[in-house]
């Protein structure tokens, strides 16, 4: 059995959430509305009708190359992208070709760097709906999501497993979210992703033909081919397309073929990807600059202003959370996961600065008492934990004792804990705390199942 | 009333309230009625024409200059509620949802749609001959072409049949049919007049303008049809006062240039010499005219060709045969070749060769115009190598629209203003004396045509032939 180098490069699609669309005054939020309600001549494609660009959705792109760490050129332009499908009117889509908004950035992942190749701005195409009508099959076109702006964020192929595609793709969300330029909400379609995967058989040192570095971009070559996966509407899905794919790609391999150049869709009931269309020879899009919309022209005082509205970015936080409060890492890393619970936490952990409470376990209760944070005010929660840490049990052969009921009665949060879902912990935290009637001492509860569940794994 | 009047004259006789917008469009529907069928002008005629008169009661002023005037409109701008088809079969039955903004502008300012006029379809040629629903013939003498594509325009204003129209040109599409049909034709600047709601044919290209029977009536025109559309990014913020305020203004303060190179080697000399009288009238009203070299015009025309091939092969993806009603197969033979040379210079491997090459060659032009426009206000030369030719020269000749607007190519793809106004007369056929300038430069332009205009009397000579022709 030969080795193999997972090789994975995504493509996200985002539909921005401005007002209105790409290139007229449409609104365009169209999810649940009725078909063809948002539409006008220009997202119809009617004859004579032109595009203005949306200023704001433009911005917004920059924001979101700039939030990856791209580099942002003072000259982009639009380019028509031509081919047939009854969901785009122009019979051309409004695109990027050869000049992206923003280019060379890059995310990191606990995994390693992940080149960003470039991000651009298109208009999202209408969607077509098959059904049936008095008993014949119909295709019907609702032109409502037709201009949508659309953000495409491409990688380079610098991802090289299931989990860290699906770490990757979970941080990207979690950064548009920040910015507040998204819902990306996979199962509304507001965010989709496409895996290119490949394998790269890794031959033994004496035959050493190309350097790898697993976690940079420094294969000095790919694969002949890659498989393109589409309709993945879950990190879940995601994360199972990979996996089914790297093995299914490892069997061809084993057994002397080169998977096919083509595009297969994640079929979620049977578990599998299906092939969809063959992507041999490359589609001919005859680009050309579109000559309704001017060129761009971006000067640096106005690409620094951008700049200047992007909020601090959760990897930032999370490091300050660690750094400043001593937070243990996968906290911080779940109380930065939302821009809306990293500020509550933030606020909290101020507060408890000032009144001598620690702040990991301000982080422990928020995270495992699941504090709704639109009530409970930081003041109060961080005031709450005090006061019971004050009357708190906090003898330590006193709490052993209900550690140990707690162990014998969850066996499958303990098994679930030493398997490595850290988080099961807090069923275990729980059980103590409801037979020690809430006055056991958190902190202490956690230390000691901490250090027995360690102990009696070995 | 008589149909030969100026808009000026008409705009007059409404304020002094001697005729009435309804005895306007009474007057004008009679002249169609006497003279369409022959000379194949309207493609449609408003049929609700009269009750909108009918609803007009005040008097042209500064917020309605054009109220109560019948205008012919080009069957390439949209008019909401009235079928539109661009000399197309592909739109036979098409009635657009909305209108062009350049109608809409016409309106606002109190003009009523006469009625849409022939083309050749999708404005591919400079013949009318491409159009789906036959030629329109030339008022001098049927036989002849009356160029194109905004041919039926032309000819709408040629033969009272309008008193003014609206055309488009991409290159020579305006002022070609103008010199032809010996009346004036403004291309404004790239950018001077809103593509909204017009057909595209070449978007980068595509300029709105008039067609009149004088200098005056087109900046009249110009004054409401001008100015920057928020629906058209590629329109341009610059400012224009009144294009009628600086016509008397003469050309004493003018340097002109002869462009020499636009005196084709194989040109009837004839039509040369009506250039050079013209230059020697502006000399003697005052301006200051030199001989002037600038780029062969002849290169422009594969630039033009293949720019305007490829986006033509753009925008006609979307009369794919799924909206519109009809197929694909309505499309002409003239646009399936402009759909596959243009699908072929976009597509890869030749997209650098031909697109990209001629994208360049295009800059070359533009710089070139910038360097002599330094030195020269205007440059001037025939619009059209010759008179019209004639009904049917056109068959088997893939590139003879672009041979004949050889002489409007090269501002047309650098974007720049031109007029045609009749210099003469070759054979009994009209001769345009074509004036052109830079970026936004209109008022000079029409002040230049103005100005000659006043001192010669081409303009005031009518076609009558096509009155005594009984077609059976």
């Amino acid at each position: 059995m030969n080795n193999y180098t997972t090789i994975i490069g995504l493509e996200t699609h985002v539909e921005l959430k401005t007002a209105s669309k790409m290139f007229c005054g449409c609104p365009s939020n169209h999810f649940g509305k009725p078909p063809n309600t948002q539409t006008c001549p220009v997202c119809l494609g009617l004859p004579g009708a032109l595009p203005v660009p949306n200023k704001k959705a433009i911005e917004w792109s920059l924001m979101i190359g700039l939030a990856f760490n791209c580099k942002v050129s003072n000259f982009s332009k639009f380019d028509r992208k031509h081919y047939f499908y009854p969901d785009l009117p122009k019979g051309y889509q409004i695109s990027q070709y050869d000049e992206p908004l923003c280019y060379e950035g890059y995310l990191d992942t606990s995994e390693g760097r992940v080149g960003i190749t470039r991000v651009h701005i298109e208009e999202d195409t209408g969607k077509l709906q098959h059904t049936t009508i008095s008993g014949s099959d119909m295709t019907l076109v609702d032109f409502n999501r037709s201009g949508v702006p659309l953000v495409e964020i491409v990688t380079e192929p610098d991802i090289r497993s299931a989990a860290q595609a699906k770490e990757f793709a979970q941080r990207l969300r979690s950064i548009l979210r920040y910015l507040n330029v998204s819902d990306c909400d996979m199962e509304k379609g507001s965010m989709r992703l496409e895996a290119n995967i490949s394998l790269l058989q890794e031959f033994p040192i004496s035959k050493f033909q190309f350097p790898i570095n697993k976690n940079k971009s420094q294969l000095t070559k790919l694969p002949n081919y890659k498989v393109e996966v589409k309709n993945i509407n879950s990190f879940r899905f995601m994360e199972k397309a990979i996996l089914f794919e790297v093995e299914r790609q490892k069997k061809l391999l084993e057994s002397g073929y080169t998977p096919k150049q083509e595009t297969r869709g994640w079929n979620e009931s049977k578990n599998i990807t299906v092939a969809q269309r063959s992507k041999e020879t490359a589609a001919d899009y005859r680009y050309f600059p579109e000559p309704d919309i001017p060129p761009m022209v971006f000067d640096d005082s106005y690409i620094k202003g951008v700049s200047s509205k992007i909020p601090e970015l959760p990897q930032k936080i999370e490091s300050l959370f660690i750094k400043k409060y001593n937070l243990r890492q996968q906290y911080a890393a779940l109380l930065v996961s939302e821009k809306s619970l990293a500020l509550y936490a933030s606020d909290s952990f101020k507060e408890a600065a000032s009144l001598g409470v620690d702040p990991d376990i301000v982080a422990g209760y928020i995270i495992n008492q699941k504090i709704n944070i639109d009530k409970v005010k930081p003041q109060d929660l961080v005031k709450d934990i005090k006061s019971k840490s004050e009357s708190k049990v906090g003898d330590t052969k006193v709490i052993e004792t209900w550690v140990d009921e707690a162990v014998k009665n969850l066996p499958q949060a303990v098994s679930d804990y030493q398997k490595g879902k850290l988080n099961a912990i807090s069923a275990l935290v729980g059980k103590v705390m409801q037979l020690s009637k809430g006055s056991a001492d958190a902190k202490v509860v956690l230390n000691l199942l901490e250090k027995k569940l360690s102990s009696s794994k070995n | 009333m008589k149909t030969d009047l100026s808009l000026r004259k008409i705009i007059g006789l409404l304020q002094k309230g001697e005729v009435s917008a309804l005895d306007l469009v009474k007057a004008y529907l009679e002249q169609i009625e006497a003279y369409n069928k022959k000379l194949n002008v309207y493609l449609s005629v408003n049929t609700k024409v009269l009750a909108l008169a009918k609803t007009i009661h005040g008097k042209p002023d500064a917020r309605y200059p054009l109220l109560g005037i019948p205008i012919a409109i080009k069957d390439i701008f949209l008019t909401k509620n009235l079928r539109t088809t661009a000399a197309s079969l592909v739109l036979d039955d098409y009635i657009p949802a909305y209108s062009a903004t350049v109608v809409t502008k016409l309106e606002e300012a109190g003009a009523i749609v006469l009625g849409k006029t022939n083309l050749d379809a999708w404005c591919h040629g400079s013949s009318t001959e491409t159009s789906d629903y036959g030629p329109t013939k030339n008022p001098w003498n049927i036989n002849h072409l009356p160029g194109g594509s905004s041919g039926g325009s032309a000819v709408a204003v040629a033969t009272d049949l309008a008193p003014a129209a609206m055309g488009t040109e991409t290159a020579g599409s305006v002022r070609g049919p103008a010199a032809w049909c010996g009346i004036v034709g403004l291309k404004p600047t790239y950018g001077r007049v809103s593509r909204y709601g017009v057909i595209a044919m070449g978007s980068s290209l595509d300029s709105p303008g008039p067609l009149t029977k004088t200098v005056e009536d087109a900046a009249i025109i110009l004054n409401v049809i001008a100015g920057k559309d928020p629906n058209d990014a590629t329109t341009s913020p610059t400012n224009f006062d009144d294009y009628t305020n600086e016509l008397e203004k003469g050309v004493k303060d003018l340097k002109i240039g002869i462009a020499r190179d636009y005196l084709l080697p194989n040109m009837d000399s004839k039509v040369k010499d009506l250039i050079i009288s013209a230059a020697k009238l502006f000399e003697k009203l005052g301006a200051k005219v030199d001989l002037v070299k600038t780029l062969d015009p002849r290169f422009a025309i594969s630039v033009y060709t293949v720019v305007q091939r490829s986006e033509v092969s753009s925008n006609l993806s979307r009369y794919d045969g799924i909206r519109y009603g009809r197929d694909r197969k309505y499309f002409g033979q003239e646009a399936k070749r402009r759909i596959m040379l243009g699908t072929f210079t976009l597509s890869t491997g030749y997209h650098d060769k031909y697109y990209k090459k001629a994208q360049k060659v295009r800059t070359l032009f533009i710089d070139d115009f910038n360097k002599v426009f330094k030195k020269y206000d205007l440059l001037i030369g025939p619009t059209m190598p010759g008179p019209a030719p004639k009904i049917g020269v056109t068959e088997g000749q893939a590139m003879f629209g672009e041979m004949a607007d050889v002489l409007t190519e090269p501002t047309s793809i650098s974007g720049l203003p031109g007029i045609s106004v009749p210099c003469g007369f070759v054979d009994g056929l009209p001769i345009g004396l074509n004036i052109f300038g830079p970026q936004f430069s209109e008022g000079i332009i029409l002040r230049t045509a103005y100005a000659y205009e006043q001192s010669t009397s081409w303009h005031k000579q009518k076609p009558v032939d096509f009155k005594k022709v009984i077609i059976l």
